[in-house]
């Protein structure tokens, strides 16, 4: 039998957290759920672009409504605390002005870093909860040899979200709890059936939770609107690798590295987005070819495993999300900047996306590419 | 685990004699009031009693009481029935989202409105009433008391302004009613909400006073009850209920329940601020009802306190509760001028006629220890000698 512990569960109203709260609860220990209001889905409602009503969404009342339910049905306290502000200023805010400058950003890792395991972790402190649990798939342990807190990857691969967890600090994954590491996500599910979930089928949430349909451009567009700040000027030229100018750009926001669509260029051979050259608002096109490069700087380095890069060290790096970790050596060059050199191009490096290093199941750490 | 109520100014429980008086019209006493046989006359008399009664607490005559489903349609039913199109309205910026948002909505009809502000106490200025009146403005609507700190507004002074005006006044008096004496002529208005749940009968009932000669537009249309002012079969065990309530509200004030009350409200307050530094009454030096008392505390988040209270068995609040139940600053606090995070570290504490000096003995144990443990997690506070 674990010891029994006062733990906050982070509910989000899907069927991961629900299952986590389920699990600990049966294993007897104190529960408290907590659900997260970080942003207000009707505050664009209606704007140009935007959808009148959202449903099924992130912090919207359906989902709240969800956790409450399994909060009651599983007998624990539950309440939902508002971070709205601090949502906005360290996640909505960077995302746009990341945009903005040309990069593409990941604004589920700030949320990680700034308010599910930091917010939120002080509130569980305050309320008197040892720990958080949460419905990620990752894995968390202390290594004896090491004296240091591990994050590793889970057991279902196909549902590891360890990448947007390696900002994570000691301190934070010392009272962070991932329930769901060894567990597949049918086991899950099976779970959630047998708890008596009601929301057991409830599908997966797939898109960024505060831009409705994924559309970032329209969100950009209309959160400036409603702070009644204009829209940079953010249009310029449309450049090829060497140097031509073969046309213009609506605004650099509106570009992603590796894009090949929507470019307004007809030429004989496919183009792609290569580079956006946030200074001098150009967008840079070229072939396929081009995409591929061996070397990525990336900095505000975050470690786990280690608590120092003395020196070169064979690892994986992982540079997207749905990108399988590729084998490279990775050395520090700076006091907060990393050298990525990979055995094998890669392709569409992506500034604002962060590069995340393993050595096989654990995360030695990561930073954010510049 | 042993639970404290001090949440009243959210809701009362229903007292026993209540809930006895209003059993029968559950069971054996069911007839739909508005019929003409023997089950209707006997359920139109219980209606008419109640009637009477809250025609009393309020100093009235019962004609000019129309029972409504609570507060929230009470305020709606005095702010859209009393304008048109056109009009201009004046309230204040410390009113209920029920006088806020029925407020709003009169300006996308079409109707101009100014939001008069209050000063650091809590109290809005009759001057500020006064100096916002036009040619057009057809309606006051101010609160009698306020929900979050209590504090009892100018209303007799208002009511003067109104009435040399010739302008409609209506009151939300859903947080004074049964806490203090209200007497409508003597403040001279021509509408007041009351909420049932706010003062000991169940959720879902409440009344409008309407003077007499008053044209009310109504909100539904339908049958003719209420005098045409509202249509609806009514709900008669909770109409009786708070004929009750209202009856025993007024039983109350002739024992002294309030002076009682507010003796247990100080005895929480002064042992509170007695035993934390860095914390103050919010409407301090403004007159308030009896059983309220809103307490900032600073470097403190009041989400964090309310939830870590309630784990402990003690039920107070923070703020206003938004639709997902999650907290958002208190827009009184804040029309108060309160920093932000000042009024985000703030708890109402309301107590009720169920509330005993137990409770406010357990109150003092656990707040204090709750609030020191909470700033010892927090970055900002450093303790500073506090003088005994």
């Amino acid at each position: 039998m674990p010891k029994l512990e006062t733990i906050a569960v982070a509910m989000s109203g899907g069927v991961d957290s629900s299952t986590v709260a389920a699990m600990l609860r049966a294993e007897g220990h104190n529960v408290i759920g907590l659900t997260m209001q970080l942003w207000n889905q009707r505050r664009l409602a209606g704007h140009e672009g935007m959808p009148e009503t959202v449903t099924g969404r992130c912090c919207s009342l359906d989902d709240v409504y969800d956790a409450r339910r399994v909060a009651e049905h599983i007998g624990i306290p539950y309440y939902v605390v508002n971070h709205e502000e601090r949502f906005e200023r360290d996640v909505v805010r960077p995302f746009v002005a990341e945009y903005l400058s040309g990069r593409t950003p990941i604004p589920c890792s700030l949320c990680n870093n700034h308010l599910k395991f930091d917010q939120l972790l002080v509130v569980a402190q305050q309320i008197g909860a040892d720990c958080v649990a949460t419905g990620h798939y990752a894995r968390v342990e202390f290594d004896d040899a090491r004296g240091r807190w591990m994050l590793k990857r889970p057991t279902d691969r196909s549902k590891d979200q360890t990448y947007f967890l390696f900002g994570l600090t000691q301190e934070q994954l010392s009272r962070t709890l991932f329930p769901l590491g060894e567990m597949t996500k049918p086991e899950v599910r099976e779970l959630a059936r047998k708890q008596g979930l009601a929301l057991a089928e409830k599908p997966d949430s797939q898109e960024i939770c505060f831009v409705p349909g994924g559309d970032y451009k329209r969100f950009i567009d209309a959160y400036l609107a409603e702070r009644g700040e204009a829209l940079p000027d953010t249009a310029g030229e449309l450049v090829t690798a060497s140097g031509e100018v073969i046309g213009g750009h609506s605004g650099i926001h509106n570009f992603t590295v590796g894009q090949r669509k929507g470019l307004g260029v007809a030429t004989g051979s496919p183009l792609y987005v290569i580079q956006i050259n946030g200074a001098d608002k150009q967008v840079i096109v070229g072939d396929s070819e081009h995409l591929y490069s061996r070397t990525l700087r990336a900095r505000r380095v975050n470690l786990i495993a280690i608590d120092d890069l003395r020196e070169p060290m064979r690892v994986s790096v992982k540079i997207r999300h749905r990108h399988e970790p590729a084998a490279a050596v990775l050395e520090k060059t700076g006091g907060d900047e990393v050298l990525v050199t990979f055995d094998e191009p890669q392709r569409a490096i992506t500034p604002g996306q962060a590069a995340v290093f393993y050595d096989a199941d654990m995360v030695v750490g990561g930073a954010w590419i510049v | 685990m042993r639970r404290i109520y001090l949440d009243n100014n959210a809701t009362t429980p229903v007292l026993p004699e209540v809930l006895e008086a209003m059993r029968p019209y559950f069971g054996e006493h069911f007839g739909n009031a508005s019929s003409i046989h023997h089950h209707g006359q006997e359920t139109r008399a219980a209606v008419e009693r109640a009637r009477d009664l809250v025609a009393s607490l309020l100093g009235c005559r019962p004609a000019e009481i129309v029972f409504t489903s609570g507060g929230t349609e009470s305020d709606n039913l005095a702010i859209a029935g009393l304008t048109s199109a056109g009009d201009h309205v004046i309230t204040s910026c410390i009113e209920h989202h029920a006088v806020l948002n029925a407020c709003k909505h009169l300006e996308d009809k079409g109707c101009e409105v100014t939001y008069v502000p209050v000063d650091g106490r809590g109290l809005v200025d009759p001057g500020d009433v006064r100096r916002a009146l036009r040619p057009k403005t057809r309606l006051i609507s101010i609160m009698m008391a306020n929900n979050e700190t209590g504090v009892l507004q100018p209303a007799e002074e208002i009511g003067k302004i109104a009435g040399e005006a010739d302008v409609h006044f209506h009151i939300d008096g859903v947080q004074a009613a049964g806490k203090v004496a209200i007497d409508v002529k003597r403040i001279g208005c021509q509408a007041l909400s009351i909420s049932g749940h706010k003062m000991h009968a169940p959720q879902g009932v409440g009344a409008l006073y309407v003077r007499a000669g008053t044209q009310l537009q109504p909100l539904f249309y339908g049958g003719r009850h209420e005098r045409s002012r509202r249509a609806g079969t009514e709900n008669v065990p909770g109409i009786v209920a708070l004929g009750k309530a209202a009856e025993l509200a007024m039983h109350g004030f002739e024992r002294g329940d309030d002076k009682k009350i507010s003796a247990l409200r100080d005895r929480l307050q002064q042992g509170i601020l007695a035993q934390i530094e860095a914390a103050g009454v919010n409407g301090d030096g403004a007159p308030r009802v009896p059983n309220t008392s809103n307490i900032y505390f600073d470097h403190v988040e009041g989400e964090s306190m309310v939830i870590s209270l309630d784990l402990k068995g003690m039920a107070v609040s923070t703020g206003a509760a938004c639709s997902s139940g999650a907290i958002e600053p208190s827009h009184v606090l804040i029309a108060m001028g309160l920093r932000r995070d000042r009024a985000r570290a703030s708890i109402r504490f309301s107590l009720g006629k169920q509330n005993t000096a137990d409770d406010i003995d357990l109150a003092l144990a656990l707040v204090p220890e709750t609030i020191m443990r909470l700033r010892e997690l927090s970055p900002g506070y450093t303790k500073t000698a506090v003088s005994s």
